[in-house]
């Protein structure tokens, strides 16, 4: 039940936190909310670190995960700095 | 004491990413929010390999594995993000959402197993609530992750064609159905041996997120980015439901409902519904076809020395700048022209369509860095009256915004737009390196009217050879 608390409240926060952005910001919300969903990692990190050490299929899929949810955190969030860079030249 | 720890951390880390989304949503403080959410991940991330115990009271193991996972994620997520260049940046966020959906497909995979496992040793223990579970992030995971691909290779051009194929709606429709009778089946426990309908419902998801973004233009995947943006924030909610983990739990909701509402603002701002960008993909790409047929063979190409004595002799030159000149760096090489032309008594102008580029303002920064005079850069509405008295009109690396299909074609998707009236001019010159279409992924016909020709180059190679042409002339 606690949970579904969340889901709700967690909807109305990212309806209130998206509204009013202006257009040029709209790439970098993107990458940046793509770098948040990054957290599955988490998920990832407690499948591979609940794996039957002698079950190779089971750790070569953790470890995927692993790498997969690490490239989509580590990449989001240095991509959309590097997006943001570009704002700062504009005076 | 540890759950504590652990609870509070990832309360700490969700309050961040609330932050950092907020922030995000200001020119101002984009960056740290950037950073503060960036921040929250880590503290996650390391209070999950430190506390976390799951139900049995198992830790973490597996450490060798965990790090290194971590390790070559890190360094090749850093080092694609590093390299790829700024131009090529919609893409790149296409590729790691991709990723972040394959691995929420990848764990639906693994529990399942280890599930089945279990269930084959002791007593059943799956329930309906907790096969959902999976099989959702499974599905959602799966459909992101190919989407997600196709996404990329579209906006990469390794994929140019908008594929349709006949029947393709109920082909669709059969996908989505097997996808849910077989979900169900699952989750009802009917067959005695699940696992060839769960790798069936893997290979059908697979196979609907390609059905779902091939037949979308080109103009359109930064709208089907942002939706796929949010299914893998939802394929990450349902991980959080599966592990009760609060952090995943609140992070992929609130990417979930953001990146939904980002979809709509994004439709909204180009004047479309979403479901016109989803289904309206078939039209569209008919009635491009047809115009590529009509203004066919008689595009005229020219060279470099054509276009130097052209430049060489004229009263009055505009130049368009587009996307083709900030990819080829040529901005530079474009001011070097500009002042020798100058010196030899020709008047330059640069005419700065709003749109100009991939991001507003995008013009603007280039030439200044190249230090172009601001009072060189036209906006449209001053630029446009002086069309009809300039001689040249030198297009680099620019096309939608000077397509007059935008004034005079009420089927194309970019009527209504304003545009620049080049094709006012005595000359129109339309630096390219193909006759590929531009982000909007319509033919232009501009290129095939009487006084315009093409030169087919790199613009910055081309602009150079045209420096060195002038130098001699």
């Amino acid at each position: 039940m606690e949970m579904v608390y969340i889901i709700i409240l967690s909807i109305f926060v990212g309806v209130e936190v998206i509204s009013k952005v202006p257009s040029a910001l709209h790439t970098p919300l993107m990458s940046g909310a793509n770098a948040i969903h990054g957290v599955v990692i988490i998920g990832a990190i407690i499948v591979m670190g609940h794996a039957d050490p002698g079950n190779l299929a089971a750790l070569i899929i953790g470890f995927l995960a692993v790498v997969l949810g690490t490239l989509n955190v580590v990449g989001g969030f240095v991509v959309t700095d590097r997006m943001l860079e570009m704002f700062k030249k504009k005076k | 004491m540890e759950q504590y720890i652990l609870a509070i951390t990832y309360l700490v880390a969700s309050v961040l990413f609330i932050f950092g989304l907020k922030m995000l949503g200001d020119p101002k403080t984009a960056r740290r929010g950037n950073i503060l959410a960036a921040l929250g991940m880590g503290l996650a991330i390391l209070a999950t390999m430190a506390f976390h115990k799951d139900d049995a009271g198992q830790r973490i193991g597996n450490y060798a594995w965990i790090i290194g996972g971590l390790l070559v994620g890190t360094v090749a997520g850093w080092l694609a993000a590093v390299k790829v260049k700024m131009t090529a940046m919609p893409q790149m966020v296409s590729l790691f959402n991709g990723m972040g959906g394959a691995c929420a497909a990848l764990i639906s995979i693994s529990e399942f197993d280890h599930l089945m496992h279990l269930a084959g040793s002791s007593t059943g223990v799956a329930t309906a609530g907790v096969l959902f579970t999976m099989v959702a992030g499974l599905v959602i995971g799966s459909v992101s992750f190919t989407g997600s691909m196709i996404a990329f290779a579209k906006l990469q051009g390794i994929m140019k064609k908008n594929i349709r194929f006949p029947l393709y709606n109920i082909i669709n429709i059969l996908v989505l159905l097997g996808i849910v009778v077989f979900s169900f089946l699952i989750i009802r426990q009917i067959p005695a041996d699940p696992y060839p309908y769960f790798y069936a419902v893997f290979a059908l998801s697979l196979l609907y997120g390609v059905l779902f973004v091939i037949p979308i233009g080109g103009a359109d995947m930064p709208v089907v980015i942002s939706l796929l943006n949010s299914f893998t924030g939802v394929a990450a909610a349902f991980g959080g439901f599966l592990y009760d983990n609060q952090v995943m739990l609140t992070g992929g909701i609130l990417v979930g409902s953001a990146g939904t509402l980002l979809t709509i603002v994004m439709c909204r701002a180009m004047n479309r519904s979403l479901s016109n960008v989803i289904f309206g993909g078939f039209g569209g790409g008919a009635k491009a076809a047809e115009g590529s047929g009509k203004e066919g063979g008689n595009v005229k190409a020219t060279t470099v020395s054509d276009v130097a004595i052209l430049l060489n002799y004229a009263q009055k030159v505009i130049v368009v700048p587009g996307y083709g000149l900030a990819v080829a760096q040529a901005q530079h090489a474009i001011h070097e022209m500009e002042s020798l032309l100058e010196d030899k008594g020709v008047e330059v102008k640069y005419a700065i369509h709003p749109v100009a580029g991939r991001m507003p303002g995008h013009m603007n920064v280039l030439l200044a860095e190249a230090n172009v005079e601001y009072e060189k850069l036209a906006e449209m509405e001053e630029v446009n009256p002086e069309f009809p008295t300039t001689d040249v009109v030198l297009v680099v690396g620019a096309n939608d915004v000077v397509n007059p299909a935008a004034k005079s074609d009420p089927s194309s998707p970019i009527y209504g737009m304003p545009v620049l009236n080049v094709e006012e001019s005595r000359n129109v010159i339309v630096v390219k390196r193909s006759m590929n279409t531009g982000y909007a992924g319509i033919d232009n016909e501009l290129f095939g009217y009487e006084n315009c020709s093409m030169l087919f180059a790199d613009a910055k190679t081309a602009i150079t050879q045209i420096v060195n042409e002038l130098k001699n002339l």
